[in-house]
């Protein structure tokens, strides 16, 4: 009638955007629960575990089933999705993708994996799958250095990897995580275990004279930044209630394994230092946010806390174990806290410092695996026995994830303040056989290279400041003659673009273009060096703030290699 | 934040300056005259500082560190560097390039007058020599992001280009993941559309799943658009066809109000001059607005919805009226199919103003000589300005000589004002929506804000994330449910059986205010005696609600310090529409929310101007400021100041005419910017009604339904071609300002009307609304202390005012009521059925209403290029199981009859809707939904039953 109004698009049968499919939402209550009856289940922080339910069951995350889990949680699609792509261990695929194969693999490309051949395996491994069968990627590090190179078939990780191994596990198919023998509830119990977490409810231990023996003792946090836990405990306290407990169990760092080693053999100790943690700052829960390269460990850990319920020592659903997805940047405090909020792992800015506006914008206090494990024992031995274990003027035990070209790799609890030299060859039989001592990492992929003239200054928190590096969670990686330092900072960097949360400007472009600036035959020197110096003023957190590391040492400490490679001027 | 006893200094570049307390460091150097440079920050109310861009740092003495100056809080004694440290400049420097590195060429990108591209030439960054150093993404063979499985190339918004949405042009080319877009979407208008998708460099804008945004869940608000400091988001007018774009091309701004709903959101026009067309006579500029961004107004702080935003060009659609018409000899009136608008000459011939005005006025002034003034009427509008509702009523009055002078606010709140008027002596609101922000509980009743009242909305989105109940009572769902604390979707009809439940509840659990109750009302005990045996187990059965539940939210609404009550037309559009604001006067009365902040009773209006043409007095009724006709001292004021004897008799409503022209009184109308002919109920009677007029004259800006049954077209200005004040749900008066000149021969409305006023022999010499407004303030005590002059100046002041350099009155009635004796009264009331109730013949309620994109008649929104593609065709919105059983598949047509009529239309599942109910929107003239609607009236408000009548469904 109206003849001036055209008609211009064809008939909507909706309303806009994509419709909740009813039946996809029963299938999803069947796997979930259902948010009608419980309606915790909707509750924002339990995103990741339902998607992880998700993942699991199916292998993948599909359209039609994030649009059911948005109705489900009342969500915005976007909050979901922002989620779902946030996370490398979730694979979201549109309607117009095909899912990916039921196995997958992942060749850890890390550096110490990378320096035992994980790039030729992987290879390999691509050449010989059949890509309908088996996805074969990589992925960061595992955390079992070790035994590098390291493949996951599924869940399962293949040690000292190689072809035939590999194989062996897809055709067997092993892909549920190795049998993990840990010390047990009752065992520990025998050994007087749990006694300090009784003492201290029942008032035999008070929390300032605890907090004078961890002071005395000297304990610091070893996830990384080397804060006094006393100190964090004040901070904690000092802030209203209700306040929260967090265990950083998502050592991500390359190099790093120490708090799978704890964890695996004496969840217990761990547990009731984390619950002592948990008393001192008088949280209302405790949370354990465990990385999902540790699937072994999950179970573990479930068990572990099981025990501790059926023994009535601690409440049911007072300690909630919590899965990471994939992502090294929730290893940092506010992204972990994000992220056991329901949300990409984006680290926020400070202050306010978790300890005044933490988990669900309450005081938290954040500690890490190791940290805390060392509380019982401290406790039972004596603030002195951990105080005088130093050498070279520094005080404490550190436990050292020693990999690369030594003899023995592995967790080496030692003296703080040990230098490398003595390191080597007090702890790891030396270096391995064929190889020289050209560098090393004393922290992981952030804390900076250090040269081979350099083993011998102490290793601490503080003493690597002047040499443009830190000791972070004490992952000691040994390069040598037979390495190639350019090829080890473009992985490194290749790392950190990779798990860059992109959020702020320095790291999320700066990473990739210095990446991308490595990666040319030559190098410039000048940009490299205006680049790391906005990246390690303005990025928001320590990732990008340390990213530069790496090649910032190499620049100051390996000149003539560089030079004689030819990617920086001679002279 | 002003209180200098609070303030405290610190340093900034060596200077001492003064801070607040809450101030961040970006704020405190503003105020000390330094801009600091910004991207991810908007400085605008709503808008959360991120901190993740870096272009804002500054240095902080002994941190290590830069901090982000956006965001970080500034404290006494803190020592900062700025514009004055080369380590500051060089890292903001350094963000701009790592920005620029790969922006495409300003010539080419989106937006080359975009906030990056200023703030490069700030910086003085050479982008050529940046892109030496630095290396381009595109070198990389493969990404840094891993797990990231790239989408196909086939894809509509492949490569983040994507043209899917008809107001708004994606190119994520431009974009720098700032998130200001995520935060618009999210956090200001809660349209939940928006994410950040993704990490590291594969950061990435999306839509819902990372769909195309045409295709997406996106409103089309374009909060986004505004906020985006790179183009990477555009208003589609502003990009060519290769995706350039310049957002400063307009020559002129014009600040003015949005002319669609109640909500009366400011607005700026950009307007891009163009000479004058050959054949135009005044030589005037015409110009074109090329786009509208939302201003910082009262009720709207920069927001839009996508009629204000994108719904700006109806005036130049090429139906639009550019001179006077006159119907043809012997052409018959009427709808006919193969009448176009855009064509009008086949049915009407082209007429000078002095021979339209002539025929248009004398057909009017020989009616009344032949009969009596009883036999013309007028339709005013509540589109047009308060100055020519003013004088719309005014001619009525003192020129044909009666009071049957009425608009649509017959149809939308007309039994809501009787019910205020009635039992708190006012009708307009006690209290803003923004003070739903200061509210513990809100309820929601017969309303849609997200979409009739979507800036409203944003508000109630935004106090519900800060921990505000809010309430949902209604049959159907909507979007907002999301945000609500409890939704009640109660049976169609079972409103007024609910309340009283409520109010059962409150007088039985003793939940009421008694101190309240005796200082300020009247008739508590009758109130109390009526809902005694009305508890919710009795009331359930009616209204479909489980009495548990009925509880739950009665003593959430009674128990708390602070709660308000919002309504729209589910609850005015029905035989029992006073009864249910009776209702709901009655359960703020009990628990005394209103008079305080945070407390009170809003019925949301839906025109622009249906608060203002009210108070002007376009109600047969009533005299300006709601003054009875029928009150000899009150009507003696207005006849000297009009110099004319009134009618004491009040006139008739909207429906009462046009039943008085199917009976042969009322013989010639004229009718400026209402469209009865789509908007009254049971349209056969009313459309065959107009074509019974002996003389039409219709004012307009196209050829209108109406139109179509006139003898006399006069081309009316459009809302941005004039200028004068309108009248928001808040009670804020505010300055509406003229962008561009009318087109062709079309005039103001005031003019028009004053050219026929003139004609009565009315000698009125207004040269402007200037003019008319002082005589207004005459009549009108509600606008003491609002001149023109100060709304030139402040853009919008709400009534009452106490002085002339108070603020207004947001919260009014807290120590009385405008009634004698000033107490509100309680007005019991009991459940009555529908009119028309389903039965087997009829099974399923019919009920119409506004669309997001539609507003009205649709005679302004289907002209608008952005809103006609968003929502082009008329459906019906069904239960899919109501489909199901029809065995109709979602997007084919039904039928929908009921006792006056049959249409046939797509229909469209929606989750929303309850079984049992259709919902078809009456703006589509194909499929006029008021074909069917039944027309009995509410006894107090006239107001027709628009939300309930017994229709049947079939497969068309």
């Amino acid at each position: 009638m109206r003849a001036d109004v055209k008609k211009v698009k064809p008939r909507r049968a909706s309303a806009r955007g994509r419709q909740l499919d009813p039946d996809t939402l029963s299938e999803l209550r069947n796997i979930i629960g259902d948010e009608r009856i419980d309606s915790t289940l909707r509750r924002r922080d339990r995103l990741i575990e339902h998607l992880h339910a998700l993942q699991d069951v199916y292998g993948y995350l599909s359209m039609p089933r994030l649009r059911a889990l948005a109705s489900f949680m009342n969500l915005p699609m976007a909050a979901i999705y922002e989620t779902a792509t946030f996370y490398a261990h979730f694979d979201v695929i549109h309607d117009e993708q095909t899912p990916p194969p039921k196995l997958t693999l992942r060749v850890c490309d890390s550096l110490s994996c990378r320096l035992a051949g994980a790039v030729a395996l992987h290879q390999a491994l691509a050449d010989g799958a059949d890509p309908e069968a088996v996805r074969v990627t990589r992925a960061p590090c595992m955390g079992r250095c070790d035994t590098a190179p390291v493949v996951s078939v599924g869940h399962h990780h293949v040690l000292n990897a190689n072809i035939r191994n590999v194989e062996a596990a897809v055709e067997r198919g092993q892909v549920q995580p190795e049998e993990v023998s840990w010390q047990r509830l009752s065992e520990y119990r025998s050994a007087g275990g749990y006694q300090l977490l009784a003492d201290c409810r029942e008032s035999r231990v008070s929390i300032e004279l605890l907090a004078k023996e961890l002071e005395h003792a000297g304990l610091r946090g070893l996830g990384g930044a080397g804060f006094p836990t006393f100190r964090k405990w004040q901070a904690v306290r000092a802030e209203p209630g209700p306040r929260y407990a967090v265990i950083n169990a998502d050592e991500g760092e390359p190099g790093t394994f120490k708090d799978r080693y704890y964890l695996e053999r004496e969840p217990h100790v761990f547990l009731e230092g984390a619950l002592v943690s948990a008393w001192a700052v008088e949280a209302k829960a405790l949370y354990i946010y465990l990385r999902d390269e540790y699937p072994g460990l999950h179970r573990v850990l479930r068990e572990a806390i099981a025990e501790l319920e059926s023994a009535a020592i601690v409440e049911q659903g007072f300690v909630i174990l919590r899965r990471g997805a994939g992502a090294y940047i929730c290893g940092e405090e506010s992204a972990l806290i994000e992220s056991l909020e329901g949300k990409p792992g984006k680290p926020r800015l400070r202050p306010p410092f978790v300890a005044q506006r933490g988990l669900f914008g309450q005081p938290t206090l954040v500690n890490n695996v190791e940290t805390v494990y060392w509380i019982p024992r401290i406790h039972a031995q004596g603030a002195e026995w951990f105080a005088s274990q130093g050498r070279h003027g520094r005080r404490g035990l550190r436990s050292f994830s020693v990999s690369g070209r030594v003899a023995r790799p592995g967790v080496h609890v030692a003296p703080a303040g040990i230098t490398l030299n003595e390191l080597i060859e007090e702890y790891c039989g030396g270096m391995a056989v064929g190889h020289r001592l050209l560098a090393y990492l004393p922290g992981g992929a952030s804390g900076g290279i250090l040269p081979a003239s350099k083993a011998d200054i102490p290793l601490d928190f503080d003493t690597l400041q002047e040499h443009g590096c830190f000791i972070g969670s004490a992952a000691v990686i040994v390069l040598s003659d037979q390495d190639d330092l350019a090829a080890a900072a473009s992985n490194l960097l290749g790392f950190f673009a990779d798990e860059s949360c992109g959020q702020c400007t320095p790291c999320r472009v700066g990473t990739e273009k210095m990446l991308t600036l490595l990666e040319r035959d030559t190098w410039d020197e000048q940009t490299l060096q205006q680049l790391a110096r906005v990246m390690a003023d303005a990025s928001i957190c320590g990732l990008g703030q340390a990213a530069p590391n790496p090649v910032l040492s190499l620049l100051r400490d390996f000149r003539s290699e560089l030079a004689s490679s030819n990617l920086i001027a001679k002279g | 934040m002003s209180d200098a006893s609070t303030s405290y200094t610190l340093i900034l570049d060596d200077v001492e300056v003064q801070a607040f307390p809450g101030e961040t460091l970006w704020q405190v150097a503003k105020r000390a005259g330094e801009t600091i440079p910004h991207l991810c920050f908007k400085d605008a109310p709503g808008y959360r500082a991120d901190g993740n861009c870096r272009a804002c740092m500054v240095e902080v003495e002994e941190e290590r560190v830069l901090a982000a100056s956006c965001i970080r809080e500034a404290a006494p004694g803190m020592v900062v560097r700025s514009a004055g440290s080369a380590r500051v400049q060089e890292a903001r420097r350094s963000v701009l390039e790592l920005l620029l590195a790969d922006q495409p060429e300003r010539a080419e990108s989106p937006d080359r007058a975009s906030h990056l591209w200023k703030l490069a030439d700030e910086l003085a960054i050479d982008v050529s020599s940046v892109r030496q150093r630095l290396p381009a993404r595109s070198e990389r063979n493969e990404p840094t992001v891993h797990h990231v499985a790239p989408r196909s190339d086939a894809l509509a918004h492949a490569r983040g280009q994507d043209s899917s949405h008809s107001a708004m042009s994606v190119d994520l080319d431009a974009c720098i993941t700032c998130g200001l877009c995520e935060r618009a979407c999210r956090e200001v208008q809660g349209n939940d559309v928006i994410g950040l998708a993704h990490r590291g460099a594969a950061s990435k804008v999306v839509f819902d799943f990372d769909d195309p945004m045409g295709d997406s869940t996106c409103v089309a608000c374009g909060e986004c658009v505004q906020a985006c400091p790179t183009g990477a988001l555009m208003p589609a007018t502003l990009i060519d066809g290769q995706g350039r774009g310049d957002s400063a091309m307009a020559d002129r701004t014009v600040d003015s109000v949005c002319p669609y709903c109640g909500v009366g959101c400011q607005l700026t026009y950009h307007v891009k001059d163009e000479p004058a067309p050959a054949e135009s006579k005044t030589g005037a500029q015409r110009g074109r607005i090329l786009f509208v961004e939302g201003k910082d107004g009262p009720s709207n702080q920069g927001r839009l919805c996508v009629k204000g935003r994108f719904g700006f060009d109806y005036p130049s659609h090429p139906a639009r009226l550019t001179r006077p018409l006159i119907r043809r000899e012997g052409v018959p009136k009427g709808l006919d199919p193969d009448f176009d608008p855009a064509n009008p000459l086949t049915h009407f011939r082209e007429a000078s103003w002095e021979e339209a005005l002539d025929l248009a006025a004398s057909g009017l002034t020989q009616l009344k000589a032949q009969h009596s003034p009883d036999a013309l009427a007028g339709f005013g509008s509540a589109k047009c300005s308060n100055e020519e509702a003013w004088l719309f009523q005014k001619l009525v009055r003192t020129g044909f000589g009666s009071n049957h002078v009425d608009h649509c606010t017959r149809l939308c709140h007309a039994s809501s004002v009787a019910a205020l008027m009635e039992c708190l002596g006012s009708g307009a609101v006690t209290a803003s929506f923004m003070q739903a922000l200061e509210a513990d509980v809100v309820i929601l009743t017969g309303c849609n804000p997200a979409v009739n009242h979507p800036v409203a909305a944003t508000y109630f989105k935004q106090a519900a994330r800060n921990g505000t109940k809010l309430i949902i009572i209604d049959p159907r769902g909507q979007a907002l449910d999301a945000y609500a604390w409890r939704s009640l979707r109660f049976s169609p009809g079972g409103d007024v059986a609910l309340f009283n439940a409520m109010l059962n509840v409150i007088i039985d659990e003793a939940l009421y205010d008694q101190a309240y109750i005796d200082a300020h009302t009247e008739g508590f005990e009758a109130l109390a005696a009526s809902v005694a045996d009305m508890s919710p187990e009795v009331m359930s059965t009616l209204c479909g609600v489980e009495p548990e539940t009925i509880r739950e939210v009665a003593r959430a609404y009674a128990g708390v310090d602070r709660a308000m009550i919002f309504w729209g037309m589910g609850i005015s559009q029905h035989v029992h529409g006073t009864d249910n604001a009776r209702c709901l006067i009655s359960l703020a009365l009990t628990c005394g929310h209103t008079g305080r902040p945070g407390t009170g009773l809003h019925p949301l209006r839906g025109q622009n101007n249906v608060q203002g043409a009210s108070d002007a007095g376009l109600i047969p009724m009533v005299l300006p400021d709601y003054q009875p006709v029928g009150d000899a001292q009150l009507r003696a004021a207005f006849e000297e100041l009009w110099d004319t004897a009134l009618d004491p008799e009040p006139g008739l409503t909207v429906v009462e005419i046009m039943d008085a022209i199917t009976a042969g009184t009322i013989k010639g109308m004229y009718i400026l910017g209402e469209n009865p002919a789509m908007s009254d109920p049971d349209l056969t009677h009313a459309r065959a009604a107009l074509a019974a007029l002996e003389h039409l004259v219709v004012q307009d800006l196209f050829v209108t339904e109406t139109a179509q049954f006139a003898d006399v077209i006069l081309p009316a200005a459009a809302w941005s071609e004039k200028s004068g004040t309108v009248t928001n749900t808040n009670r804020q008066v505010q300055m509406g300002r003229a962008a561009l000149s009318p087109p062709g021969e079309a005039k103001p409305d005031w003019w028009i009307i004053q050219e026929i006023a003139r004609r009565f022999g009315l000698g009125w010499v207004y040269d402007g609304p200037e003019q008319v407004f002082a005589e207004m303030k005459q009549g009108m005590h509600s606008l003491d202390h609002i001149t023109w002059s100060r709304l030139e100046r402040e853009g919008s002041v709400t009534y009452p005012c106490p002085a002339d350099d108070a603020p207004g009155q947001d919260v009014v009635f807290s120590d009385a009521f405008p009634r004698a004796g000033g107490r509100a009264r309680f007005s019991p009331t009991r459940p009555l059925p529908p009119d028309e109730p389903v039965d087997e013949a009829y099974p399923i309620v019919l009920t119409t209403g506004r669309l997001l994109e539609h507003w009205h008649t649709g005679a302004m929104t289907r002209r608008s290029r952005v809103l006609e593609e968003r929502e082009p065709e008329a459906a019906a919105y069904l239960a899919p199981a109501e489909l199901d059983r029809m065995g109709v598949t979602s997007g084919n047509d039904i039928q929908i009859t009921t006792r006056r009529g049959t249409i046939t239309l797509t229909a469209r599942a929606d989750q929303t809707m309850p079984e049992g109910m259709v919902f078809v929107p009456f703006a589509f003239v194909e499929a006029a939904a008021n074909l069917l609607t039944n027309p009995a009236l509410d006894p107090f408000g006239k107001i027709p039953e628009f939300k309930y009548a017994a229709c049947r469904l079939s497969p068309a």
